[in-house]
């Protein structure tokens, strides 16, 4: 269990007094969960101290059931008063509204009544002086190379939360998580009155494992400086390689498509795929929710679920949902713990990963990717058309940076098109991997 | 103090009454905020409560009503800003937060409230809690007539989900420049979204739409089953679609949502922040021609119970209707207090916030293109060969570069001037500083969209409302899937 201070105590207090005044109000069943932050945010522009924010932010929600009704209501105002006329209102909605034979509390024995300590709580006594230092630091950094002509500043936050969650099956958890991030953005000049911008941003539950401000500064300026000169290309169906910080999107698409509510409302690619090879052969997908001081770990979902490790892709194919105790019965199945999301989910491979090097030789001549823009996909067929930016190699070498065009496929071809994985995976989010090379895509441009 | 009284009782029993707040609280508020190195202080409050109600296959379920409520205040200090904010609407807490804001300067200094009537801008919607407005089964039998009209309309539909959703929000502010403000804020919107199946191909379609009023004049404007109809109808047509093509080439756009062009284009661009501090690909292009002669593009917060329309923004200006392009001339930009007293202008009433835990920046409200002269069907009738798409998801800006993308979700080719076959969505791309120079004809048909629009910039998500007539563009890149474009 988590060592408790007095605040978490009252938290939970909170919690318990909601699911009460629910019972009171004739609910057969009640969840209820309570959120509480404090943080600081210090940006800096040019060298200058910009802004300085404090941040607090509370809020309770809490679902009543009337047998298999339901009705969810929330506030950020935690008076006595105003948690009575919340949770009456959660119930006045569960009466009016009709019944859904899924509806209802998790299965008991899949709650976490007991359950890890993850060491996700990293709290940092800074003040606002040595968050400005640190941000003065990373500004700098990112602004000695001459072509960064102008910046949108760099940014220091620290926050620390904690979590408490109750339903009326005796389930009761806690946990406090901290973060930690420091990003710049800065602008790039070629000279003639073309201008390009990029970032950097690192963050981590440990402030002691978020990149030093230095190194952050100087990949944004790299990351701008480098798309200096990007011109548009011919039109063109090439290979194309995704660098792992927009890779990353392709595992949330499969997410998405993978997910409960995607899966019973038939709005999925995916839908009747499992078992079935979706991903290259050698592609695993792991998702490790309990990694003590992950970016995303958790040892409960948003229901009390207890989290698990578990393989959802193995050599390809797919294995495992998505599913929060709703879907999983709409399904006839069983939560896997992802209420409220995925929880550091990995893509591995069974041959051996690439270097950056071996990964433009194996591309050849084709696309390299590093941003993508817009919402051109679509979950349900699986269409994908989306905005891009990057660099067109070719005989394994950079030959100019690209922009002003786009690329289209679908996405199970995609994904069963994968022919290499880079070995270095960005690890600062929920969803985690190496780059992508997918075989070919439709690149339009001029 | 100013104001008239329907805001005033809403102010006094959501805002002030329940925390014991008076204006003295506000001006003692305002006083520690504001301390002698600062230029300026700000206090806002906000009340806001938000309900839901969603039907999905038949069954009404996933109710939610929400309660949000707190107070952000803010110091200035040039270019320097500090900010905090509290869930609790109490002297205390505004205090602390005043406190916490002024950490950038120190000392206090006395501010003053007026103490006399000022006028209040202009309403632009009446003040009705749209959340009280029907009974919770009238708001079940509205989402069935949804259900049931899009179940009717086809076989080949096989999902339905509509979504109902209400804001009702009081808002305060109270500066040392002497604004004090209020206003209040109803908010309401029906989507549909429809899945359709046939031989194993599934399609999407959805619609939506609404304002600032109440869920009445929904109904009233037979919005369940004009959205119903609406989203089945795209739905079976892209189950009829084929691959798009893939390069630039003509597109002619529909009137209304795909003004969507204009938001990301260039109305993002001309936004005061990024204007002051230059990394805008607009910067320096004030006076210049930025389109052709036909264009001509303003934000206008003043229309009457749009999404995008407010009497105020959220530092308590006037909203206004600024000229942005005048006949292809560039000649506004968008501004909030900050970026005006930096920029040594005046504010045009585009500071807007997402809520009281947000600091204001400059953003635009309803942006159109008004309309030229030549009719729909002159312009796809001059077009050999292009697409033409009236239906979009929405785009995202790189401001600094000036590329813009938005995503069609109705889209046919155009063939010989006319319309040939539907065609699967895209991503279209283009350069915001050139693109409207490539405008070469513009419609007769202005409509504004029917109130769907939510636009996000640095994590904040405020309702925007977009317009257009039809429009040609001779060349713009289609992320389609086929290359031969023919």
């Amino acid at each position: 269990m988590v060592a408790e201070s007095a605040p978490a105590q009252a938290l939970r207090a909170c919690v318990q007094q909601a699911l009460h005044q629910a019972r009171q109000q004739g609910a057969t069943a009640a969840a209820a969960s309570l959120e509480r932050g404090e943080g600081l945010t210090v940006a800096v522009r040019l060298g200058e101290l910009e802004t300085v924010e404090r941040e607090q932010d509370q809020g309770l929600s809490i679902t009543a059931y009337f047998g298999q009704r339901r009705g969810t209501a929330s506030s950020t105002d935690l008076r006595e008063d105003s948690v009575a006329r919340t949770v009456e209102a959660a119930c006045q909605i569960a009466r009016s509204t009709e019944e859904d034979p899924c509806n209802g509390l998790p299965d008991e024995e899949r709650l976490a009544f007991e359950y890890p300590e993850l060491e996700l709580h990293h709290p940092r006594d800074l003040d606002s002086d040595e968050a400005t230092r640190l941000a003065l630091q990373c500004e700098d950094a990112a602004r000695t190379d001459s072509r960064i002509v102008n910046s949108e500043g760099a940014e220091v936050r620290r926050y620390d939360g904690v979590r408490v969650l109750g339903n009326s099956l005796g389930f009761m958890g806690a946990y406090r998580r901290s973060s930690h991030d420091l990003s710049c953005c800065v602008v790039a000049s070629d000279g003639n009155g073309a201008q390009e911008r990029d970032y950097w941003h690192s963050t981590h539950c440990d402030w002691r494992k978020v990149q030093d401000p230095e190194t952050v500064g100087r990949i944004a300026a790299e990351r701008t400086v480098r798309r200096l000169g990007a011109r548009s290309l011919s039109s063109c169906v090439a290979p194309v390689l995704f660098e792992a910080t927009v890779a990353r999107s392709l595992l949330g698409h499969f997410v998405g498509a993978a997910s409960g509510r995607a899966l019973y409302h038939e709005a999925s690619f995916l839908l009747g795929r499992k078992d079935e090879q979706v991903w290259a052969e050698d592609i695993r997908l792991i998702e490790r929710p309990r990694e003590v001081g992950g970016v995303a770990s958790a040892p409960f979902d948003a229901e009390g679920v207890e989290t698990q490790e578990r393989v959802v892709v193995d050599g390809g194919v797919l294995r495992g949902w998505f599913l929060g105790s709703y879907s999983a019965r709409r399904l006839g199945l069983t939560s896997t713990g992802n209420a409220g999301g995925v929880r550091n989910l990995s893509l591995e491979t069974q041959t051996p990963a690439l270097s950056w090097e071996e990964l433009l030789q194996r591309l050849g001549r084709g696309l390299v990717v590093t941003e993508l823009m817009g919402q051109g996909v679509n979950q349900v067929t699986g269409d994908y058309s989306r905005g891009a930016a990057g660099f067109w190699v070719e005989d394994g070498a950079v030959a100019h940076p690209v922009h002003e065009i786009t690329i289209a496929g679908s996405l199970p071809d995609m994904y069963r098109g994968i022919v290499a994985v880079g070995a270095e995976p960005d690890r600062r989010g929920s969803l985690q991997t190496g780059a992508l090379l997918v075989d070919r895509m439709q690149i339009a441009g001029v | 103090m100013p104001n008239e009284p329907v805001t005033d009782g809403a102010v006094r029993r959501y805002l002030l009454d329940p925390g014991e707040l008076t204006p003295q609280t506000l001006e003692q508020t305002l006083s520690h905020a504001w301390s002698r190195a600062c230029d300026y202080a700000d206090v806002y409050l906000q009340h806001s409560q938000h309900e839901s109600l969603m039907i999905e296959d038949g069954v009404v379920k996933d109710a939610a009503f929400t309660l949000e409520q707190g107070a952000g205040v803010r110091a200035a200090l040039g270019e320097k800003t500090g900010f905090a904010y509290s869930e609790e609407l109490s002297p205390g807490q505004l205090l602390e937060a005043a406190r916490a804001a002024r950490s950038i300067a120190h000392g206090d200094r006395q501010a003053r409230l007026p103490q006399s009537s000022s006028t209040p801008p202009p309403a632009v919607c009446a003040y009705d809690n749209p959340l009280q407005e029907l009974d919770m089964e009238r708001k079940i039998a509205l989402l069935r007539e949804v259900d049931e009209t899009a179940r009717s309309l086809s076989g080949e539909v096989k999902k339905v989900t509509a979504t109902l959703a209400s804001t009702y929000e009081v808002v305060l502010v109270a500066s040392t420049e002497g604004v004090y403000q209020t206003d209040i804020r109803p908010l309401v919107r029906l989507s549909v979204s429809v899945i359709a199946e046939r031989d194993g191909r599934r399609e999407v379609g959805g619609y939506g739409g609404g304002g600032r009023y109440g869920y009445s004049r929904l109904l009233e404007a037979g919005a369940p089953a004009r959205f119903a109809e609406e989203a089945v109808r795209v739905a079976l047509l892209n189950l009829d679609s084929q691959e798009a093509p893939a390069g630039a080439m003509t597109v002619v756009l529909g009137s209304g949502w795909p003004g969507v062009l204009l938001h990301e284009a260039i109305g993002h661009g001309l936004e005061g922040d990024a204007i002051r501090k230059g990394t805008s690909a607009f910067t320096h292009l004030m006076g210049q021609r930025v389109a052709s002669p036909e264009v001509t593009v303003v934000d206008n917060g003043t229309l009457p119970d749009r999404r995008g329309s407010l009497r105020m923004d959220d530092e308590g200006t006037p909203t206004q209707n600024t000229v942005l392009i005048e006949d292809g001339i560039l000649r506004g930009f968008l501004y909030d207090r900050l970026n005006a007293r930096l920029s040594k202008t005046e504010s045009t009433g585009n500071g807007r916030r997402e809520s009281y835990a947000h600091q204001p920046m400059p953003r635009m409200t309803n942006t159109y293109m008004q309309a030229g002269t030549h009719s729909p069907e002159e312009i796809l009738a001059s077009v050999d060969h292009g697409l033409y798409a009236v239906g979009f998801n929405g785009g995202q800006v790189d401001i600094t570069s000036g590329k813009f993308v938005f995503s069609a979700s109705e889209a046919y080719l155009i063939k010989n001037g006319k319309i040939a076959h539907p065609v699967k969505g895209a991503t279209l791309i283009g350069d915001g500083p050139s693109v409207l120079r490539r405008v070469s004809m513009v419609g007769d048909d202005l409509e504004l969209d029917e109130g769907v629009g939510t636009c996000g910039k640095d994590g904040q998500q405020v309702p925007v409302g977009v317009g257009q007539p039809t429009l040609r563009v001779d060349e713009l890149t289609v992320g389609g899937t086929r290359m031969d474009g023919g």
